[in-house]
């Protein structure tokens, strides 16, 4: 069910602002993928171009290609819905909705999705909630409010909300930022977890962090202000910390920047 | 840059400093506290002002009614023996009010919606300037409009509704007319429409960026979105805007009193000529009344004093208990 990514050409755009330059990469399947750079740098953007979240935005766009296995998903006749249900994501901030119970948040996407009948529901959602390490800490308290866990519960209920609906895709968008050590620890169990079923692209901003979940790394970075972020180098995360080919990503990694 | 930053921070530590006894503006701290504190009493005494003045008025003809004033549908204050109560204002205010909301707020909810999610940027900035004009139009050109324009148009809608959905009770009765409650109604509820429209909007307006980003990010269509984040997160907040909204209709008298032909008596069937409320029976018999009946109005005028301000009270509550979430 994972699926291989290829992009090529993409750029994207806020209104006039060109935020991203012709960006080409190949992100494998069943594998884990971390985008670092600099703060502003379209790594972010760049994840959001993969499951059509970018053009949420008013005035934002999209050129290139992305090639999901063998589909477009920016061809004309895709429905950007239907991307989304198949690229999965979770963000920066836990988003749990907040009026729905802990049940009811992973229950979320499969209700969307059409699938009906209590025991099913509750066999994917425990399945879900076991699959994101969530399962023993709630099981007890699935009717309540999701808004009522940790910083680190609430990001594993979304992740396990993500999953739920069996994306062959997940996007994570700094998913450890607002968490403390231990629950940034649990979710990158997670990930390594994970990784088994899924195509998994990071973006963080704590370079240990993508040297330890990570098998290949994509550094962007931006040649200044108003400019548009390019994706300098990809390549396996070991080389990448060790013995990079481009100057600016040794630079970055090692500290000495700008 | 290293070398500049030791002499700014010895430049900026020669700097005289306040000390700390020295005190900064303290009397023009004192003066605005008085002043907003001042203000504040002010509303209070205004409120109990108003409240002493009606009971105080209504006494008299309170004493005098013959009739019991709760739930007499009669209205004849000046008559030996003076007989009246409030039943059938209360019936007509109410209804009149409760059918303008149930009007209104399907579609002031449609309208917030549509401006904060569907239209373009620039249609919606339109759109909402101009439902925020329709709350400046003054109440008697909704009554001129009402009486000149509406009423002729639902003589024609009320025998419509008559005839083909008079097995609903509401509907149903021999007769049919244009002044109708249901014609009060529908000027109500487009009065109140732009209140109930500007407050939803707002609410909808705050729907924080991640609730509606989740729901996107899970494959939801806008819609979608639309019943998981946007609607939960405003379900008080349109609440109190309706509640706000039923405040005002309860309250309007003038157009009211010039689209309704007054009847007495209560009538369920609201496609009849008549019916009456509250502010619009004040409007029209204030000033052909004795001593007796103007102390009635008045003391009709204590109950609908104390039932928007219920509602008003109601409408906080649910603001208030919304705060719990936030």
């Amino acid at each position: 069910m994972a699926k291989r990514i290829e992009v090529s050409g993409l750029h994207a755009y806020y209104g006039g602002t060109h935020a991203i330059e012709d960006i080409s990469m190949t992100i494998e399947p069943r594998s884990v993928t971390a985008f670092i750079g600099p703060s502003g740098c379209g790594k972010s953007t760049f994840l959001r171009t993969l499951n059509r979240m970018h053009e949420v935005i008013p005035g934002a766009r999209v050129e290139g290609k992305v090639m999901l296995d063998d589909e477009d998903l920016y061809d004309s006749s895709v429905d950007p819905v239907a991307v989304r249900r198949v690229v999965g994501m979770v963000f920066q901030r836990p988003n749990p909705f907040p009026t729905m119970s802990i049940y009811d948040n992973v229950a979320a996407g499969l209700k969307l999705n059409g699938v009906r009948g209590k025991r099913r529901l509750d066999e994917i959602v425990e399945e879900s909630l076991r699959g994101a390490n969530l399962w023993n800490e709630v099981k007890d308290r699935l009717g309540k409010p999701g808004a009522g866990l940790s910083g680190g519960q609430q990001q594993r209920l979304c992740i396990a909300r993500a999953i739920a609906v069996q994306p062959q895709v997940l996007l994570m968008d700094e998913p450890c930022s607002a968490l403390d050590p231990i629950s940034t620890l649990a979710i990158e169990d997670l990930i390594g977890k994970l990784k088994s079923q899924y195509t998994i692209v990071i973006v963080t901003h704590n370079m240990q962090q993508a040297a330890r979940v990570s098998d290949r790394t994509a550094f962007f970075n931006i040649a200044g202000t108003g400019k548009p972020g390019k994706l300098i180098e990809i390549d396996d995360t070991s080389k990448i910390f060790t013995n990079p080919e481009q100057k600016g990503t040794e630079d970055y990694i090692t500290g000495r920047f700008g | 840059m290293t070398s500049e930053t030791p002499a700014a921070l010895a430049k900026a530590a020669e700097r005289p400093r306040p000390a700390l006894s020295m005190s900064t503006g303290r009397a023009g701290d004192r003066i605005f506290a008085g002043l907003s504190r001042g203000s504040g009493l002010v509303i209070l005494a205004i409120m109990a002002a108003i409240a002493v003045f009606l009971v105080w008025k209504a006494i008299p003809a309170l004493q005098d009614d013959k009739a019991n004033f709760l739930t007499s549908q009669e209205w004849n204050p000046d008559g030996a023996p003076a007989k009246f109560g409030i039943a059938q204002l209360v019936f007509g205010t109410l209804m009149t009010s409760v059918l303008a909301l149930v009007m209104a707020v399907p579609v002031a909810v449609g309208i917030a919606l549509f401006i904060t999610y569907y239209a373009p940027r620039r249609l919606a900035g339109v759109m909402a300037y101009l439902v925020d004009l329709l709350a400046a139009v003054p109440s008697i050109v909704y009554g001129l409009w009402g009486l000149n324009f509406l009423v002729t148009k639902m003589t024609g809608v009320s025998g419509f509704l008559n005839s083909y959905f008079g097995w609903i009770p509401l509907f149903g009765g021999s007769e049919t007319g244009g002044r109708t409650i249901l014609t009060a109604a529908i000027v109500l509820a487009i009065m109140i429409l732009p209140i109930i429209s500007a407050i939803t909007r707002e609410v909808f307006v705050q729907v924080p960026h991640a609730h509606v980003e989740a729901a996107l990010a899970l494959g939801a269509t806008r819609w979608e979105m639309i019943r998981m984040s946007v609607l939960p997160f405003g379900r008080s907040g349109m609440v109190s805007a309706a509640m706000l909204g039923l405040g005002r209709a309860l309250g309007e008298t003038i157009a009211v009193a010039m689209v309704l032909s007054t009847t007495a008596g209560i009538d369920w069937h609201i496609l009849k000529d008549g019916g009456n409320t509250f502010a619009a029976n004040i409007a029209n018999t204030f000033a052909m009344s004795g001593p007796t009946g103007r102390s009635a109005l008045i003391a009709s005028g204590l109950v609908l004093f104390v039932i928007t301000l219920l509602v008003n009270v109601g409408a906080r509550a649910v603001v208030a208990r919304r705060k719990e979430f936030s």
